[in-house]
């Protein structure tokens, strides 16, 4: 087993914080009573949770009666979706990018099966929106938006309160895949007037296994899980209590360290990316820079091919993802990065970097000597590396 | 994370023979930069015929590199005789092993020494000939027909990880099929498509059997159903009434109407429940 490693895929999952561990590990053990129980013994339990979407809410800037908890990001995406389309039947047109998540792209493609009509608002090579394209196409028709506030590959943030002000304005719901945002940037719910939101626990420093999904008040909502009377009746199932409590504790390190996120993190990553670019020719940043999560960094480095990259570095444990298709099993590289027309060969050698409040000054330090020898080792490998 | 050996591990880490041949007896360049994978082998041949230096160069995944290396030390010493009959299979053997999707990169290295050893006899390779099945990897109806027979391979997977070939946009999945279907002869394939119905046809048959054998049964349960979509062999209704509530809903999908269905219409017919 390997343990302590440089840990720079925090876009894909995050370590849970000793705190959050600490507040939850009692309701695995001996407060295991049902919330839904009359007894104390299960009351108890349900004050905790009451109390979690209390932090939950704090960290939206909402109320705690507008969140549901799920088991997942996708769960919440999916009963946010599907939702809408129960609501408005007669409504037969879907918005979405073309740079989302699976969680949210891949149902749409299968609603498209289903005689849905998509439209996917193309994106700049910075991987900004193309915000005419979204004005052309929302229109009265439209049953929902699904827009990402942050893109998990690039860390490229997009406007939400415009984005979600527009569809308003034409009466369109508005749903945004905040999984990736959460924690790391300002998510006020009171400025942005989503209609709903996603969120993933283990993205945040909660354990994997837990999600919420954010409905504002008045929004028409169908349950995605239908059963017993939990969450008022919007998501039924005995509530995961202890990673509910868990994730109420994250929320509340989430404001805690917001501002060390925005200086601390960022700093780390501008230094890492910097010294990164310095040291290695023929490398480039995606995606759009002066909008951008501060823990995010996607780098290309060209003619070579990621999966060698990750290989090489996991030698060091320094652990990151890469857009490059060797990963992921398909043989195309990342949706994302097509989308923004970076070149299939600049996208196959594409290593996202995502740190984390546990990031340190000697692991960047670290990362930043050992890369270049890394890069330098598979071009002096490549057929079209030149020197 | 791909379950590689650890001779594949090992070649990765350190691969023998990086470079290029000074004046090679022959060069063999296969794969693109848009690929995602490419190798570049020189060969250094001497007068008896024997391979006495091989070198790679390998833009490309873990495995293309630890393949590249594997092929330079396994025809290192060889005669050109023994080299010509080493096939991809070797390369995956001498490695313990390749993950399916990765078995690509060994055909890489056969087809680079083939290149290799050829311009070294002279030999004009001859343009790919023939109609184009996958344009995003550019393989040939005859490439995928002479993988699929050689080397039985019986699904689209299978060739995606021999050839790539179906591993881009994904819209020759149909023609691969229909190739390996035809090499392959399933009886029962054949059979199928003889008395395979048309779209039309189905989906009027689908109605039919709806109205005729299914409604009436369940309208006696105060319930009904009404066909929402068929997508190629899925059958997506919505049950209503009292079917719609009922917790044998589902029971009722699997064991009534699909059985049905498959009786009277088709017999790889799957019916699922409208999310709408």
């Amino acid at each position: 087993m390997i343990d302590n490693p440089i840990y720079l895929d925090n876009n894909a999952t995050t370590r849970t914080a000793p705190e959050v561990i600490e507040a939850m590990l009692p309701y695995l053990g001996t407060f295991y009573g049902n919330p839904s129980s009359m007894h104390s013994f299960g009351g108890q339990v349900a004050d905790k949770i009451k109390a979690a979407r209390q932090s939950i809410a704090k960290l939206f800037n909402a109320s705690p009666d507008e969140f549901i908890f799920t088991s997942c990001g996708t769960e919440s995406d999916s009963a946010a979706i599907l939702s809408a389309i129960k609501a408005f039947p007669e409504k037969k047109h879907l918005i979405t990018s073309s740079v989302e998540h699976p969680a949210v792209k891949n149902l749409y493609e299968n609603l498209k099966k289903q005689g849905y009509k998509i439209s996917l608002i193309p994106v700049d090579s910075k991987g900004r929106l193309d915000l005419d394209f979204y004005r052309e196409n929302l229109t009265e028709d439209t049953a929902i938006v699904s827009l990402m506030w942050a893109n998990n590959e690039t860390g490229t943030i997009f406007p939400i309160k415009e984005l979600a002000q527009l569809a308003k304005e034409k009466g369109v719901l508005f749903h945004t895949d905040a999984v990736q945002a959460a924690g790391k940037i300002i998510t006020d719910l009171n400025d942005a007037k989503v209609d709903m939101l996603s969120l993933s626990g283990h993205k945040l420093h909660a354990p994997k296994g837990i999600g919420a999904l954010y409905i504002r008040k008045g929004t028409p909502f169908y349950p995605f899980l239908v059963g017993g009377h939990q969450e008022g009746g919007k998501r039924a199932g005995t509530e995961s209590t202890a990673s509910i409590i868990a994730l109420g504790r994250a929320c509340e390190l989430a404001m805690e360290n917001m501002e060390k996120e925005q200086n601390e993190v960022k700093r780390l990553r501008d230094k890492l990316e910097k010294a990164l670019l310095e040291k290695i020719p023929h490398s480039f940043v995606n995606g759009d820079i002066e909008n951008r999560l501060p823990n995010t960094s996607s780098i290309s480095f060209e003619y070579i091919e990621g999966e060698a990259i990750l290989l090489m570095m996991d030698q060091f444990k320094i652990c990151a993802s890469s857009g490059s298709a060797c990963t992921s099993g398909s043989l195309e590289p990342s949706h994302v990065l097509r989308s923004m027309g970076v070149p299939y060969e600049a996208a196959h050698g594409t290593v996202r970097f995502s740190l984390s409040i546990y990031t340190t000054e000697d692991e960047i330090d670290f990362v930043i000597e050992k890369m270049p020898s890394i890069i330098q080792r598979l071009r002096e490998m490549s057929p079209f590396w030149k020197g | 994370m791909w379950e590689y050996t650890d001779k594949v591990r090992e070649h990765f880490i350190n691969p023998r023979n990086v470079g290029e041949v000074e004046n090679p007896s022959g060069t063999g360049d296969v794969g693109s930069i848009t690929c995602g994978d490419a190798l570049k082998l020189t060969l250094k041949i001497d007068e008896n015929n024997i391979i006495t230096d091989a070198k790679f160069k390998t833009y490309g995944c873990a495995s293309a590199i630890a393949s590249s290396s594997a092929l330079t030390e396994m025809i290192i010493g060889k005669s050109l005789e023994e080299a010509e009959k080493l096939t991809n299979d070797d390369i995956v053997a001498y490695l313990g092993g390749l993950p399916k999707e990765k078995i690509h990169c060994s055909v890489m290295g056969q087809e680079a020494l083939q290149k290799a050893i050829a311009d070294f006899k002279g030999i004009e390779i001859v343009q790919k000939e023939g109609n184009i099945i996958c344009h995003c990897f550019d393989i040939t109806e005859d490439e995928i027909r002479h993988a699929v027979s050689e080397h039985g391979l019986s699904s689209i997977d299978d060739v995606t990880g021999f050839l790539k070939a179906g591993g881009g946009c994904g819209q020759c999945h149909e023609n691969i099929q229909e190739i390996i279907d035809d090499i392959r002869g399933d009886l029962n394939k054949k059979k199928k498509s003889a008395s395979k119905l048309t779209n039309l046809q189905k989906i009027k048959k689908i109605e039919q059997t709806l109205e005729e054998d299914i409604k009436p049964a369940l309208k006696k349960d105060g319930g009904n159903i009404e066909l929402v979509d068929v997508d190629d062999n899925r059958v997506i209704v919505r049950l209503q009434g009292a079917c719609a509530t009922c917790i044998k809903s589902k029971e009722t999908l699997k064991n009534h109407v699909e059985a049905k269905l498959r009786q009277k219409v088709a017999h790889d017919l799957v019916v699922e429940e409208s999310l709408l």
